[in-house]
Formats: structure tokens, C-alpha cells, sequence
């Protein structure tokens, strides 16, 4: 009987081990890329990195940072660069991000990508300048019951040069249950002469990784890191009348770009319309009145969409995209600003253009 | 065990569709049948390593177990031989085909516990196959659960925007599908029995 049973097991444990066997010697042919180049510009920037990874994360391991708001899943589109040499085709998941010219172009996705041969592409070189950031969690605010405001001081380096509306990617660690570390876009809500700190403003996902790490595990004065600043969402240098769109998170960018405008003294119209659900989903609008003050011509509406009934709210209720006409003077000499959910822009985009204003300018968080 | 390959291949296609006549591998079945083309994706990566996985396990069965008298042990070793094979197929799939791995690369993992695949394994001992014999059942078994999968997501496609009773709609109605498409492929068994 004895004999049976380890007659059994040596079997059994024969045939499984030859075939892990099998896996790991497959694994260690097919899987091992061997040591790939890297080249930058033609040259510009040279280095060599182990194969397999993808290009995104071969090239933030050498300290070249890609836009990359999603964090690499593929649902973003900002991480394109040009290939100089074609690798194989383009995959099912770039297809989307990819127009006519970008895809004649050898134009990718680098999150999708992985290195497994030399690869020479091409990024502006504006990229070069984006940076590593260090550190320490200074203090934070909770404006409303799912927002907060979180002030980094930084470390290393000390000071950070940015656009006011830019935005960083925040770096998770890993917490609880979850092992993976990710990074997210956040906006940055400071100003930009406030140069040795950062505010970010942050939303609760349910359920999501790097807002649930921001919400429930960070507290005064611990490290953090992140990298940038990334965006071309900023104000563009004319005379031109502007209108603001936001919804709940999408308050950062506008934060800094209003302080910043206060500090130039200028005296372009602003009109800011802000949607919210309810009273308690606003924030922020002290300091907003504040700007109304300082600012030569600037007007704040906050837009409620489900006001409760027994408020005694006076302000705008409904839906921003119908009211927009309202505030538009003349179409052409207007520029809109939108930053939200993908939803909310995509419908007052939509509504913006139908009123004739051809400058919209927005940062999806979707 | 006189019957041709090519007979038992088709009949594994159409008389003796694995699905719908042995309602094996459905959960994979139901749950990735929304759309037509990762129905396709699913399908042909089944179809493929029922293929594979039907020769793999003639060969271990006849010549490593049958010797060894331990044919008792064939569940466990179909099953490690399958998640094994699916683990090979996968990386093969990734360094030579990037385009493959993606369409198929996210079902890859889902075949290792679809239960058409071992059943098909253990169908083709039972039913004393030879080797060809084998391969042919396990191509054919490939193509009729293919066929079935599509064949759903075709039918859900067209059902999902009409008006439902609320009870209906969903897993519900793809099963009711599902058993007269069973009916409908029932009404072939006369031509040929392979069983
Ligand atoms: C350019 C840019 C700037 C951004 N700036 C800000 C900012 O200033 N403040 C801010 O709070 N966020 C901002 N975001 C959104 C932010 O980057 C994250 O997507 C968001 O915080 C969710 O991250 P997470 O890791 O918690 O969720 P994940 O773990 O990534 O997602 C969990 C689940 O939630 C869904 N989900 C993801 N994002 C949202 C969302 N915004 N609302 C509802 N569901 C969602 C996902 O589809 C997923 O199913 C910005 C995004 C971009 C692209
Ligand atoms: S990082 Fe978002 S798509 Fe590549």
C-alpha cells in the first residue's frame, strides 16, 4: 500500500515537474530579451535597459518621463512617441489613440509597447526637462466629504518650475491589499510662484487605488513622490474674454490659474461656472469670492444640480451647458477652459462650439 | 473504433457538438458571448488548444499511464497538463505574435478551467479513440464550441435592445437560446452517432 501511495506521488510529481521544467527552460528562451539599446533623438540620449518591460517603464527607470495620466493602462493616449524604426504592428489597444498621419508616422503608444529589440524613437525635447520630485506630505485639508487638499513640500529637488494648470503624476505605494504601486495625473492647485511646494486636490474614487491610498493611508509628514509637470492646458496669451467649466477635482487647475492671474494683475473678463450637486459638494468659494475682489473682472457661479428642496440656496440651479449663453459676450473674442469628468466636457465642449466659440481648451480626468 | 476521423470530426462539429449537446464549458460560454469578436477570440483559442491538448493527453495517457497501470490518476494529470500547455501557449503567443497575444492573450488564462477541454480528454479515452481519431475530436470538439459561441453572441447582439419581460433578460434568455439552438443541433444526431 505505502509503496502504491510513493509510487503515485514520484509519478505524479514526475510528470508536473517535467513539465514546470519545460515552462521554466520556455520562460527562460522566450521570455529573456537580452539587453536592448535605447536611443533618443538620434543620439541625444543613449542607454540600455534589460528587454521585456515596456517602454514607458524602461524609459522612467532611466529618468526620461513620458506623459502617461493613466499610468500605463492604456486609456489615456498621452504617452505616444515616434518610432524611428519600425518594431511590428500596432496593436488593438493603440488603435484607438492613433490618427491617419500618427499611425503613417510610426507614432505609438510606449505604455504598449515593450522593448525586445534596439529602439530609436523620437520625444520633444521638452520631455527632457520633466523631473523626479521628493516629499513630505506638509498638511492635509478636507474640503468637502469626498475631497481633499493635499500640500507637498518639497525635498529634492527644492523648487519646481510649472504653467498654472499643469499637472504631476502621484506615486502610490503599495498598502493593505493592494501590492500593485501606481501613478496618477493630478492637477497641481498651487500657484506657480509658490515654488519649493505643491497642492494637489483629490477626489475619492470608490474603490480606486491611488485615491483610496491619498484618503486613507496618508497622513502629515510622510514621504512622497512624484513626477513632472506635464499638460498643455494653460491659459494662452491674448485679450480675449475666458469661461471656466468645472466640476468637483476639476477646481485644482483653476485655483492656481487664478492666483496666478491675480499676482499678473490681469484684466481679462472671467466668468467661472462651477458644477456641483449639492451644497456639500462645494468648496473653495471663500477664496473664490476673494478672487472676485482682486481680480479686475471676475465672476464666480457655483450651479447646483440637485439642490435640496428645503435649501435656502439662492444661487443657479440645473445643468451648466444650458445656462453657458448667458454668460457669452462676443463668441469670437471668447476662449473656454474646461477640466472634469470626460462627460461634463464633452457636452459643454459640444455647447460651447454650437454658441461659436471656437478656443476651448480642456483637461479630461477621465 | 471503426469510424473514420473525418466523420468523428464533423460530428464533433455538428451531431455531438460538445456544447450543446454536453453542455460542457459554459460558464466561459455565457459570460464572454456579449460581443461577436471576442467570442471569436475565445473560440479559436479554445478550438486551438482542445486541439493540442487532445494529442498531448492521448500520448501521456497510452504511454505513461496505461503502462504504469495508474490510468486513475488521468484527472489530475489532463488537468496539469492542460494549465501547462495553455502557460507554453501563451508565452509562444507573446514573443512571436504581439497582435495574437492581444486579442487572444486576455482568454489564454480563462481555457485552463473551461471543462469542454477536459472533457474532450477524457471523452476520447472512453470512447477508445486512436490517435488520429483523437486529434480529430478535439479539432472538431474546437470548431463546434466556435460555432456555438458565435452563434450566441449573434443571437444576444440582435435580443439586446429589443423589450424583455424583466425576468428574462440576461442569463435567462441566453440559456433559453442556447437550448433551442441545442434542439436545433439535436435534430443532425440521426445522420451519424459517434458515441
Ligand atoms: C490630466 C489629468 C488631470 C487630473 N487631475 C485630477 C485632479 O486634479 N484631481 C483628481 O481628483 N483627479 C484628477 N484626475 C483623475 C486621476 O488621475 C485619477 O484617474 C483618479 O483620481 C482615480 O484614480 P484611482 O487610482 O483612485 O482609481 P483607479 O484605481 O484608477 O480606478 C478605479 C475605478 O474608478 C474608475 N474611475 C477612474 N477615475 C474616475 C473618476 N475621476 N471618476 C469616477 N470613476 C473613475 C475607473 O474606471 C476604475 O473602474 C486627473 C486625470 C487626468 C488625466
Ligand atoms: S499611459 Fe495612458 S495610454 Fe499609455
Amino acid at each position: 500500500m505505502i509503496i502504491l501511495i510513493i509510487n503515485n506521488v514520484v509519478i505524479l510529481a514526475g510528470i508536473g515537474g517535467f513539465l514546470a521544467m519545460l515552462l521554466v527552460i520556455a520562460d527562460y528562451f522566450l521570455a529573456n530579451y537580452g539587453d536592448c539599446n535605447i536611443d533618443i533623438n538620434q543620439g541625444k540620449k543613449k542607454f540600455t535597459v534589460k528587454g521585456g518591460s515596456s517602454l514607458l517603464s524602461s524609459l522612467a527607470e532611466k529618468m526620461v518621463f513620458i506623459p502617461s495620466a493613466c499610468g500605463g493602462k492604456g486609456t489615456c493616449g498621452l504617452c505616444k512617441v515616434k518610432l524611428l524604426k519600425e518594431i511590428g504592428p500596432v496593436l488593438p489597444t493603440e488603435k484607438p489613440y492613433l490618427d491617419k498621419d500618427e499611425l503613417k508616422n510610426g507614432v505609438r503608444l510606449s505604455c504598449q509597447i515593450k522593448v525586445k529589440q534596439d529602439i530609436f524613437i523620437h520625444i520633444p525635447e521638452a520631455l527632457f526637462s520633466i523631473k523626479k520630485f521628493r516629499g513630505k506630505v506638509e498638511r492635509i485639508i478636507d474640503y468637502t466629504y469626498d475631497i481633499k487638499g493635499v500640500y507637498i513640500k518639497l525635498d529634492e529637488p527644492k523648487n519646481i518650475e510649472f504653467k498654472a494648470g499643469q499637472y504631476v503624476q502621484l506615486e502610490s505605494k503599495k498598502y493593505g491589499k493592494v501590492k500593485q504601486v501606481v501613478s496618477r495625473a493630478y492637477s497641481m492647485s498651487s500657484p506657480p510662484f509658490e515654488e519649493d511646494k505643491i497642492e494637489l486636490i483629490i477626489r475619492l474614487v470608490p474603490d480606486g487605488i491611488m485615491t483610496n491610498y491619498v484618503h486613507k493611508q496618508l497622513h502629515q509628514g510622510d514621504d512622497i513622490s512624484f513626477t513632472g509637470p506635464y499638460g498643455e492646458f494653460f491659459i494662452r496669451d491674448s485679450k480675449a474674454d475666458m469661461i471656466f467649466v468645472a466640476g468637483g477635482s476639476g477646481m485644482a487647475p483653476f485655483k492656481s490659474i487664478l492666483a496666478d492671474l491675480e499676482k499678473q494683475q490681469s484684466k481679462r473678463r472671467i466668468v467661472y461656472l462651477f458644477g456641483a450637486r449639492t451644497e456639500k459638494d462645494l468648496f473653495l468659494v471663500d477664496e473664490m469670492r476673494h478672487f472676485e475682489d482682486t481680480l479686475a473682472d471676475f465672476t464666480f457661479i457655483p450651479v447646483l444640480s440637485q439642490a435640496d428642496e428645503d435649501s435656502d440656496w439662492k444661487g443657479k440651479k440645473g445643468y451648466i451647458p444650458p445656462i453657458l449663453k448667458d454668460y457669452v459676450k462676443d463668441p469670437d473674442n471668447t476662449e473656454g477652459y474646461l477640466c472634469g469628468s470626460p462627460g461634463l466636457l464633452a457636452v459643454t465642449e459640444k455647447e460651447m462650439h454650437k454658441l461659436g466659440i471656437k478656443n476651448v481648451y480642456y483637461d479630461s480626468f477621465g | 473504433m471503426e469510424i473514420n476521423s473525418y466523420v468523428i470530426f464533423f460530428a464533433a462539429i455538428f451531431t455531438s457538438n460538445i456544447l450543446l449537446t454536453n453542455f460542457l464549458g459554459m460558464c466561459s460560454y455565457l459570460s464572454v458571448s456579449r460581443e461577436l469578436e471576442s467570442s471569436f477570440g475565445l473560440g479559436m483559442a479554445v478550438f486551438f488548444v482542445l486541439t493540442v491538448t487532445s494529442a498531448l493527453n492521448y500520448i501521456i495517457y497510452h504511454y505513461i499511464l496505461v503502462p504504469l497501470d495508474l490510468v486513475y490518476l488521468q484527472y489530475i494529470v489532463f488537468i496539469i497538463v492542460i494549465a501547462a500547455f495553455v502557460q507554453l501557449a501563451e508565452m509562444v503567443i507573446e514573443r512571436f505574435s504581439p497582435l495574437l497575444y492581444y486579442s487572444l492573450g486576455i482568454f489564454l488564462p480563462l481555457i485552463t478551467v473551461n471543462c469542454a477541454i477536459l472533457g474532450v480528454s477524457l471523452f476520447l479515452v472512453i470512447r477508445q479513440y486512436s490517435f488520429i481519431q483523437s486529434v480529430a475530436y478535439g479539432a472538431g470538439s474546437g470548431i463546434g464550441w466556435l460555432f456555438a459561441i458565435m452563434m450566441l453572441a449573434g443571437i444576444r447582439n440582435r435580443v439586446k435592445d429589443k423589450y424583455l419581460p424583466k425576468g428574462m433578460a440576461g442569463a435567462a434568455i441566453s440559456l433559453l437560446a442556447t437550448g433551442i439552438m441545442a434542439l436545433a443541433f439535436i435534430g443532425f444526431s440521426g445522420v451519424v452517432i459517434i458515441q
